[in-house]
């Protein structure tokens, strides 16, 4: 039994925090009445996956996650959804009373199943470390490894700017 | 029972790193007023104790005995947790600014990277609350902090990236301890790295000064324009804990400046370098902050979108080239 004011007994309970974090905000995400308050919780589940990423020993990932979903994607979702205005008239269909349960069934179905299907699995430890996971190592083989897949994200990358560009061109013209 | 000492020290750490920030909030609003009242040839606060240094715990009380008011037809979870989302992420910075060679609470190894990931939230936090409080001043200054701070963001980071490649390291101990040795090893006068050095911390300063929505960039509570911009609706503390996450970002930049540009909590002159040579040169930076906002008026809001556009970011890209070509080079 690890003591709770042992370091590890500590590290364990915010752990659990943020699996805690994780699931709450996807909740939110999911059910919140307004649209801004979906992005909220979007917003605080991507906390709880920053902080999971971090007890898998990559600080660096945990940190990228909280930089680009939290301040930028979540900031530029919130920011559409206040230039698209009427965020309040989020209009919920009429649904069956059976939804509810059959939902609740099939993703318990499909959480067991993904469940049982990574526990079963016979994970092959790899052979040899590969590299430390270090922003050294992940820099290193983004320019040489994977090099292809580093300059084609770019060009996608480029191209979206390019086209919000001529879009945005189009527009103040009219 | 058995505490393992290392909690203890983050404990102490913790409560040390909370206290620092809520007492700078507090005395950078009296330094304020202060410098305020100096540069416009008036006296200031001095009825409130020996030069009015008592000021800020009598604000401080009678912002706490105010009733929190949430209007009606606000968003309440939003509303509320707005003012949190700005002063958490600002005391979460803390952690991992070395104050000296010792005074670190975790010295991360990516610790420049975790301040700027800390910082993006504040915005978030600005944002939910302004669209929360259903008010239309507050709306048009979030939108205005989320393009502001887009367009700033990217001069810093480049700035940065520039600091990072002749560093090396993203660990801000390390930055530090490539600087230390006297004034002429500190970065902005690294020219050996590149001629434009004391430019790249001029860009710095002034995106600072953006990112922290300080004059003459405060466009988000333009008061002649927006009443108090996203800040409208908030009363008593709620207002007081967005303004202390204000005063504690200032800090933070003024702190990543003094490591990232002036060395530390190296001495000038090679002596005694220590924890009192970083304060000094973070509370000149600070100074020199308000020092800006009661001198030059508010800029134009396409003023200020185009000195970073147009300006500042392509200078930056410049430094950048330069730096690389010059590190291959030599």
């Amino acid at each position: 039994m690890v003591s709770l004011f042992s370091v590890e007994g500590l590290s364990g309970l915010l752990f659990f925090c943020f699996i805690g974090l994780t699931l709450a905000g996807a909740v939110i995400a999911t059910s919140a009445r307004s649209l801004i308050r979906s992005v909220a919780g979007l917003a605080l589940c991507f906390l709880g996956v920053a902080g999971l990423y971090y007890y898998l020993n990559s600080p660096f990932v945990a940190l990228m996650q909280i930089l680009i979903y939290v301040g930028a994607v979540c900031v530029t979702i919130i920011f559409a959804v206040m230039l698209a205005g009427s965020s309040e008239l989020k209009q919920l269909t009429q649904r069956n009373g059976l939804v509810g349960p059959l939902a609740i069934l099939a993703s318990g179905i499909l959480v067991f199943a993904l469940a049982g299907l990574a526990l079963k699995t016979e994970w092959l430890a790899a052979p040899c470390l590969v590299n430390r996971g270090t922003v050294e190592d992940l820099g290193q083989s983004l320019l040489t490894t994977y090099s292809m897949s580093f300059e084609l994200i770019s060009v996608v990358l480029l191209v979206a700017v390019i086209g919000s560009l001529v879009l945005a061109r189009q527009g103040r013209d009219k | 029972m058995y505490v393992d000492p290392e909690i203890i020290r983050l404990l102490a750490f913790l409560v040390g790193v909370i206290a620092f920030a809520a007492l700078n909030a507090a005395y950078l609003v009296w330094l304020e007023r202060k410098e305020a009242a100096h540069i416009q040839r008036r006296i200031g606060p001095k009825e409130v104790g020996p030069f009015g240094l008592l000021q800020p715990l009598v604000d401080g009380i009678k912002l706490m005995t105010k009733q929190l008011i949430v209007p009606a037809g606000v968003d309440p979870v939003l509303f509320k947790i707005a003012p949190i989302l700005v002063m958490v992420p600002a005391i979460m910075s803390f952690v991992t600014i070395p104050f000296s060679d010792t005074l670190v609470a975790r010295n991360l190894d990516i610790g420049l990277l975790a301040i700027f990931a800390f910082a993006s939230v504040n915005v978030l936090g600005l944002l939910l609350g302004a669209w929360g409080s259903r008010n239309k001043y507050a709306v048009i200054s979030a939108a205005r902090v989320v393009s502001q701070n887009v367009a700033y963001e990217i001069p810093m980071l480049v700035t940065v990236v520039t600091l990072v490649m002749i560093s090396g390291t993203m660990n801000l101990s390390k930055i530090v301890g490539l600087q230390l040795g006297g004034f002429w090893n500190w970065n902005i006068f690294n020219l050996s790295a590149s001629p434009l050095m004391p430019i790249a911390f001029l860009i710095f300063f002034v995106c600072m000064l953006a990112e922290t929505n300080r004059a003459p960039f405060d466009m988000a509570e333009a008061e002649s324009e927006l009443v108090a911009g996203a800040f409208t609706e908030y009363s008593g503390m709620g207002f007081g804990v967005f303004f202390m996450g204000e005063y504690a970002n200032i800090v933070i930049g003024a702190s990543v400046a003094t490591i990232l540009f002036l060395g530390g909590w190296d001495c000038p002159f090679g002596l005694f370098p220590g924890v009192h040579w970083f304060l000094i040169k973070m509370y000149f930076l600070i100074f020199t902050v308000i020092w800006i906002r009661w001198t030059y008026p508010r800029t134009t809001f396409y003023g200020l979108l185009n000195l970073s556009w147009k300006i500042l970011i392509p200078i930056s890209f410049v430094n950048l080239i330069l730096t690389s070509a010059m590190l291959k080079v030599f």
